[in-house]
């Protein structure tokens, strides 16, 4: 932060808080898709109409009335099962992430404040969980125990706390002797309190952070797992099986692959953006 | 320095012996390992025999040891499916995979650094901004999606490229674009960040006041320092991209270790998933030994660690 030259500073903090209201927009936007959107969708996302196979989208030839974004390989109606997909997607997300929150910031608040064996203990385990390769790991799970939702947040949960257990750590080395822990102590607090009331909301926005990057990645990781045909099982329509179900027609009518892929990575760019952005307004925070 | 690579070793055997517990104890998650081999078809006495001619019959840390110990000299017994070793199996599968990582890996480089550069030197320029956010749209692609995305264009539109398959350099080049994708963005955060702290430093302002070359400045001087977190990180990456690589071999059907890792799951042929996982994280291990071990060659401070 000893950076001496701050001419062009606002330039940066302006784009920033640009690029942090569109990512809470865009969530926004998708948030509220997800929780009302099947009621102003007209058809419902699991009722098969053969008939109508694979329409394409408003904006293309042939397309059906009624079906803005078309209809699937089985006449689903796109738009339902894309909206429905959202709440998949978004759920996945924050479950994970409450998830592996609980664990990687319990394990570095811990290693990080008491240090010594403990700490060892901690760092042991941050460097195993990493030399886990994630993605094989997350297959062979739900490939061995069955496909669920429930599975696949487990399973998530218990392998992406690693970020959160290092920054915790970090963060929590950094304040444990500051002076208002210090006081507190000698005020008499306990352990717990000084965990809980004095370290956790001092490092509540560096873990903010984190999770926004975490949400992002388990909702990466569930689409790439439901597009493996090791996720969420159908015929629920995650935004990963979505685009695994429509591999097989894509090379002619494209957009059924572009729909749901789309979809994600408006989502995903906008949950990173939310983070870069609470990213930049602590680092300014810092520097004043 | 030697104290130090023993103290490493030591902590990566560890943590190795722990990775093989769990996947030891993954691969017995399902329940009956016996009647998921056999089938739904299979009757109560198949089971069994099953369960005798796998050694399933014993007791689970009898099964465990051996394991364990017939692993420590490189044999991870017979796959299921594939009737063959697994460790024939994975000898064959490894280069195909270490191959498409270092091509991944030498892409990723070849993009991320420059641009890094770029943006650190122009810091706080629309150019720099330009520059996260391109990391930022490339962090949010779905690796999968963008796979698929290049068989349309290169593969069948552009027709330049096979779709899918294993055989000719061509086939690593589409799974190579796409696997240092999942790395760029992080590498050209570092590489920009590296070099923003390296400009700042004294000796950088040391060798403006001597009147160098502002070129020379960035590459001679300030490069050679960003580059220690940079080079160590890559073979962290490495190590990263290889068990990631699993999404991207089995949509292009690259037969690498990750997909007979995709195979062996879809199978129930659970002595080679735990052989997969122990082989991608011992090379993970090996791989942050390595850069450890670089670390403090080119860092003599870290000697002493």
């Amino acid at each position: 932060m000893s950076e001496p030259i701050a001419i062009h500073a606002p330039l940066t903090s302006r784009v920033g808080v640009a690029g942090f209201t569109v990512g809470i927009v865009i969530v926004g936007i998708i948030a509220v898709a997800a929780i009302i959107g099947n009621q102003l969708v007209p058809h419902d996302p699991f009722t098969q109409d053969l008939g109508n196979r694979l329409k394409p989208p408003f904006w293309m030839e042939g397309t059906q009335a009624g079906h803005l974004l078309g209809t699937d390989q089985l006449g689903r109606d796109y738009l339902a099962r894309l909206v429905y997909g959202a709440r998949i997607s978004l759920l996945i997300g924050i479950m994970t992430v409450i998830t592996s929150g609980l664990i990687g910031i319990t394990l570095g608040v811990l290693g990080g404040f008491f240090g010594g064996r403990i700490d060892d203990a901690v760092l042991f385990a941050i460097t195993t969980r990493l030399s886990i390769p994630v993605v094989l790991v997350a297959l062979a799970v739900v490939g061995l125990m069955g496909s669920g939702l429930g599975l696949v947040v487990a399973t998530l949960g218990l392998l992406l706390w690693d970020r959160f257990a290092v920054v915790a750590r970090a963060t929590t080395m950094q304040i444990r002797s500051l002076d208002y822990v210090n006081a507190a102590r000698c005020a008499g607090a306990s352990t717990s309190h000084l965990l809980v009331r004095e370290i956790l909301p001092n490092i509540a926005s560096h873990l903010a952070v984190v999770a926004t990057l975490e949400m992002a990645l388990a909702i990466l990781l569930e689409a790439a797992l439901s597009f493996l045909g090791l996720g969420v099982p159908p015929p629920l329509p995650s935004w990963g099986l979505m685009i695994a179900e429509g591999k097989d027609y894509m090379f002619f009518s494209a957009w059924v692959i572009m729909i749901p892929g789309v979809a994600l990575f408006v989502l995903v760019l906008g949950i990173n953006l939310v983070g870069d952005g609470l990213r930049n307004l602590l680092g300014s925070e810092r520097s004043r | 320095m030697l104290l130090l690579i023993a103290r490493r070793l030591g902590l990566g055997l560890l943590v190795a012996l722990t990775v093989m517990t769990l996947a030891f104890m993954l691969t017995r998650l399902s329940g009956d390992l016996a009647i998921s081999i056999a089938g739904p078809s299979a009757t109560q006495a198949d089971v069994e025999i099953i369960r005798k001619a796998y050694g399933l019959d014993r007791p689970l840390y009898v099964q465990f040891f051996s394991w364990v110990g017939r692993a420590m000299v490189g044999d991870f017994g017979q796959s299921y499916f594939f009737k063959d070793s697994v460790s024939n199996l994975i000898a064959k599968r490894l280069p195909i995979t270490l191959t498409l990582g270092l091509v991944g890996l030498s892409l990723a480089l070849i993009i991320s650094i420059p641009l890094g550069i770029l943006a650190a030197v122009r810091e706080n320029t629309w150019l720099d901004r330009g520059v996260t956010m391109f990391t930022m749209v490339g962090q949010a692609i779905p690796s999968f999606w963008l796979a698929l995305i290049l068989m349309i264009v290169l593969g069948l539109n552009l027709g330049i490229l096979p779709i899918s398959g294993t055989g000719t350099w061509q086939h690593f080049v589409m799974p190579g674009i796409v696997l240092a994708f999942t790395a760029i963005p992080a590498l050209t955060r570092l590489t920009r960040s590296g070099m923003i702290e390296a400009m700042a430093s004294d000796y950088i302002r040391t060798a403006r006041a001597k009147g160098l070359s502002r070129a020379r400045i960035i590459f001679k001087h300030a490069l050679r320092n960003a580059a220690i977190p940079v080079v160590s990180i890559a073979a962290v990456q490495l190590g990263f991209m290889l068990g990631g690589s699993i999404v991207i071999e089995t949509v292009f059907a690259l037969h690498g270790v990750g997909y007979l890792g995709w195979e062996s799951i879809a199978k129930n042929d659970f002595p080679v998933v735990q052989a997969v996982v122990l082989v991608l994280a011992a090379i993970y291990i090996g791989l942050t030994l390595l850069s450890d071990i670089l670390n403090a060659l080119l860092d003599p401070r870290l000697r002493t660690g």
